[in-house]
Formats: structure tokens, C-alpha cells, sequence
């Protein structure tokens, strides 16, 4: 198939690729911190997880990666790649992703923190250990156990939303349809099943392993 | 549910923890507040506090013009797909558990497809691709809510299945022994029951579909994002600004869907008559991962 070896193909699934490898690293970084900020005895830190939390959440990613560009980029002056527009754009794409995602990742670790018997912390407590101890090396680890699945989803969605950048001038996999569609009008199914069938047969399997892998980590309570 | 990790992870802060907590406080305060004065210094810098930026929204003409045609725009598509979707869901959630294979396959897979495939490919495709096939334009709204059915369908009929097969058993067999047939009992006693433990998920997935509609500035769908933000921008060059607003009004909506949620969670669960236990849905990790 002619498709599978268009550049524009090509070039598109590597954007999403980066996008998502960029930016799941950033949300995941984000995330934890905001998670292990919500659940802290400080109560500015506190209001400030629940603030981001709520604040990006409720707000439409478009609009953050619109925000990113038209605002942190061309009015604020904020470049973080300047060498490159395309990188450019990219390192703007991979912001915007990761304080969306960071907010459901430290939602999910939170509702983690409280699948951990509340024996575990208290037992930790008793033996001295501060609050900073308990939770990096008691709690954190058994709910990192229990949060796989959905973590594992938002990290399915967060692949899917980085097309979303596309918006904002990389050429990743939905451009690079949009231009397939437009220069072949005669073969629009094929192309769109090729593109959709390319996420459905990476992202369909993973979404099994992230459920298999989960079972696997599981504690056995 | 926070209260209750908060009095765990440690304990009642003593004289020394007191001044700790104090000393971070401060310190974490002073950050923040660093990090709002620079803000405050950049925005300066380029001119963003000036007046003529901020008036158009003190201005009524701001409103009617823009912002409110914008979030009608907005509400009516997020409205009308989300019925379509509730559709959609029981449809292919019902079909997914049929015993015939030829009906639960086909609907397997077609859930899995469309959960699988990134909204903004379907609207492209809908947009773009459809007209080539059909020899007819293809009207933004329908192709913005065509897609966003599709996917949020596709969702909602994973959590009504789920929401089917929590039913107890002894359900399902007290309405065969009363002589109903496989519909009635999937019409009479388990959608209604899955409906009802399902409803917080149902909700929290129409903040979903309200933030998608957003997508359909892409393919220039007057919403939310389009009139409030792209041409108030193009007006007064405020876009910071107009973005500004535009989250904020989005984050109302999309906190009192949330609050809307969490006051019919509390209701199901004093009812008493939903399925409880290990059966319904897990109250946080999953439903924060399957509403991104």
C-alpha cells in the first residue's frame, strides 16, 4: 500500500509519537508532584494542586495549546525551542499536554493514595517516619500499584489528544490525513482506515497489556 | 475522601510539625507569589494590563455578539451529542452482551474502533473526507456532533455494559421467572438499574463532550472557542485576554456539570437500591481515567 510509505504518513506518526513520549514524561513528573502536593499537612500547597487540578481540568485542551501558542508564544514572547519553528511549536505542544494530563495523573494517584489501608501510613507513622518518608517509600509505591489501569488509559488518551497539537503547525498523523484526504479524493475510506487502523491496532493492544500488566502489579489484599 | 488520606499520611502536627508547616507555608507562599509578580512583570512588559485590552468584556456588545452566540454554539452541540450518544451507548452496549455473535461481534469491534481513534481524525474525516463520497458539503455542526457521538458513545457504551453486568444476578433470574423475555429483562430491569449506577460516570463524561466541542474550532464551527477567543482576538487583539474569559466561563460550565455529578452520586447512594459493593463502578481511579 502506497500509504503506509507516504512521507507525510510516516512523518505524522513519528510527531504523535514524540508528542506523546515528551509529554507523558512531563505529566507524569507534574502529576506525581501535584498528587503528593494535594495530600501534603501544608495547606497552600494543598489549594494550590486542588487549584491546577480544577483550573485545567474544566478547560478544553485546544484551548490550552491555542493559549500556548497565540498566548505564551506570540504575545508573551515565550520560545522554548527558537532554532526551529516545527520544534518549536512541538516543545509548546508538549507544555500544553503535559499540565492537562498532569491533572488527571495526580487525580488518579490521588484516588490511589486512598486504596492503601490506612494501617500502611499509620504503621509508618509509629516508626517514626516523616510525612515525606511515608509517602515516597510507603504509600506511593502500593498506589502506584493500583493506579496501572487507569493511568495506563490516560496515557492511551494523552496519544490520542496530541494530535490535537496539530493546530498549532506540526504536521502530525491528523494534518497529514487532512492532506492525504485533499490531494485523493478517490480513495478518502482507505486513507482514513489506514490512519484511524494504524491507532486502533497500537492503542487497542496496549489498552489489554496496561489491563494484563495491572492485574499483574496488583496487591493482593 | 481527602480527609480521610490527610488524617493518615500524618499526624496532628505538634509545636515542631506547626512550625515546619509554618516555615513552608511561608516559604511556598513567597514562591507563588514571586511566580504572580513575574507573570505580572511579563504581561506588563509586553502591554497586557492596558485598559483597551480588558474593557471589550465590561462592554455588552462583547457578550451578545461574541461570547454568547459562542457558547450557544457550544451547549447546543454538546446537548445534542450527548443524546445521540446515550443512544449510542445503550445501543451497542446491549448489542455488546447479545448472545448472538453475529450482533455482539460487530458491536464489539465497532466500540473498540471508534474508542481507539483520535477525535480530531474522525472530525477530519467526517469534514473533509464524507463530502468526497457524498458529492455534498458537509455542515460543521453535524460533523462536530457526528464525531463527538461516535467517540462519547463509544465510552459511554463500555460504562453501560459495565454497568449491566454489575447487576446482580438474582435480578436478571427473578425477571426470567417471572416469565420475561431476553428484551424485557434487558429493557425492564438491567438498563434501568445499569442507567442509575452508572449516572456519575454519565455525567462526568458530559464534561467531556462539552471540552471536545472545542475541536470544532478547527473546522471553524462557531463555538466557544472560535467566537469568544479567535474573533474577539481578531477585534480588539486581546487574545490573552479573550482566552482568559473563555476558560473561565468553560470551567463554570464544566465545574457545575462536575458538582451536578457529585450531588447525583450522593443521591444514588442514599437511595439504597443501586447495585452497591464490589460490583459498582470504582468510585474514583477509573471513572478520572475513562474522563480525560
Amino acid at each position: 500500500m502506497d500509504i503506509f510509505s507516504d512521507p507525510a504518513y510516516r512523518a505524522g506518526f513519528i510527531w504523535i509519537i514524540e508528542l506523546t513520549a515528551a509529554s507523558t514524561v512531563g505529566a507524569l513528573v507534574l502529576g506525581v508532584l501535584l498528587a503528593a502536593m494535594r495530600v501534603s499537612p501544608v495547606p497552600v500547597l494543598r489549594g494550590f494542586g486542588a487549584a491546577w487540578v480544577n483550573v485545567f481540568r474544566n478547560t478544553p485542551l485546544t484551548l490550552i495549546i491555542f493559549f500556548c501558542y497565540f498566548g505564551l508564544f506570540a504575545v508573551l514572547g515565550f520560545a522554548p525551542y527558537p532554532d526551529s519553528i516545527e520544534w518549536n511549536n512541538f516543545w509548546l505542544g508538549v507544555i500544553g499536554l503535559s499540565v492537562y494530563t498532569a491533572a488527571f495523573v495526580c487525580e488518579a494517584i490521588r484516588s490511589g493514595i486512598n486504596t492503601v489501608p490506612s494501617g500502611q501510613a499509620e504503621a509508618a507513622r509509629a516508626i517514626g517516619m516523616s510525612f515525606f518518608q511515608t509517602l515516597t517509600i510507603i504509600v506511593l509505591p502500593q498506589a502506584g500499584r493500583a493506579v496501572v489501569a487507569p493511568l495506563g488509559s490516560i496515557f492511551i488518551a494523552l496519544s490520542k489528544n496530541s494530535t490535537i497539537v496539530g493546530t498549532i503547525g506540526v504536521m502530525e498523523s491528523s494534518n497529514a490525513m487532512k492532506e492525504l484526504i485533499n490531494a485523493n479524493g478517490d480513495r478518502v475510506i482507505l486513507i482514513f482506515l489506514i490512519f484511524a487502523g494504524t491507532f486502533a491496532a497500537v492503542l487497542i493492544p496496549t489498552g489489554y497489556a496496561f489491563g494484563w500488566l495491572a492485574n499483574r502489579l496488583a496487591v493482593k489484599r | 475522601m481527602s480527609s480521610n488520606t490527610d488524617a493518615v499520611l500524618y499526624d496532628h502536627p505538634g509545636p515542631r510539625a506547626r512550625i515546619r508547616n509554618g516555615v513552608l507555608t511561608v516559604l511556598f507562599g513567597v514562591v507563588l507569589l514571586g511566580l504572580a509578580y513575574w507573570i505580572y512583570l511579563k504581561f506588563d512588559e509586553k502591554g497586557q494590563w492596558a485598559a483597551a485590552l480588558w474593557k471589550p468584556f465590561t462592554e455588552s456588545s462583547t457578550w451578545t455578539d461574541y461570547i454568547l452566540p459562542g457558547l450557544w454554539g457550544t451547549l447546543s452541540a454538546a446537548a445534542v451529542a450527548m443524546v445521540l450518544s446515550l443512544v449510542f451507548g445503550i445501543a451497542f452496549a446491549v448489542g455488546r452482551l447479545s448472545d448472538h455473535k453475529w450482533i455482539s461481534y460487530p458491536a464489539g469491534a465497532v466500540v473498540e474502533f471508534f474508542r481507539a481513534v483520535p477525535l480530531l481524525l474522525l472530525i477530519f474525516f467526517i469534514f473533509f473526507g464524507v463530502p468526497f463520497l457524498t458529492l455534498q458539503p458537509m455542515s460543521v455542526f453535524w460533523a462536530l456532533v457526528i464525531a463527538l457521538t461516535l467517540y462519547n458513545g463509544s465510552v459511554l457504551a463500555e460504562a453501560f455494559r459495565a454497568g449491566i453486568r454489575a447487576v446482580p444476578r438474582g435480578q436478571s433470574e427473578a425477571g426470567y421467572a417471572i416469565g420475561m423475555r431476553k428484551s424485557q429483562v434487558m429493557k425492564e430491569i438491567l438498563v434501568p438499574q445499569a442507567a442509575r449506577a452508572m449516572l456519575p460516570v454519565i455525567v462526568s463524561q458530559l464534561v467531556v463532550l462539552v471540552k471536545d466541542t472545542a475541536l470544532g474550532y478547527i473546522i471553524s464551527y462557531p463555538e466557544l472557542l472560535q467566537y469568544g477567543v479567535n474573533n474577539v482576538a481578531a477585534n480588539f487583539g486581546n487574545v490573552i485576554q479573550a482566552a482568559i474569559v473563555v476558560a473561565v466561563i468553560f470551567i463554570v460550565v464544566n465545574s457545575s456539570l462536575t458538582a451536578l455529578a457529585g450531588w447525583l452520586e450522593r443521591r444514588t447512594r442514599r437511595g439504597g437500591r443501586a447495585p452497591k459493593g464490589p460490583q459498582a463502578p470504582a468510585p474514583t481511579g477509573e471513572v478520572t481515567a475513562a474522563t480525560i
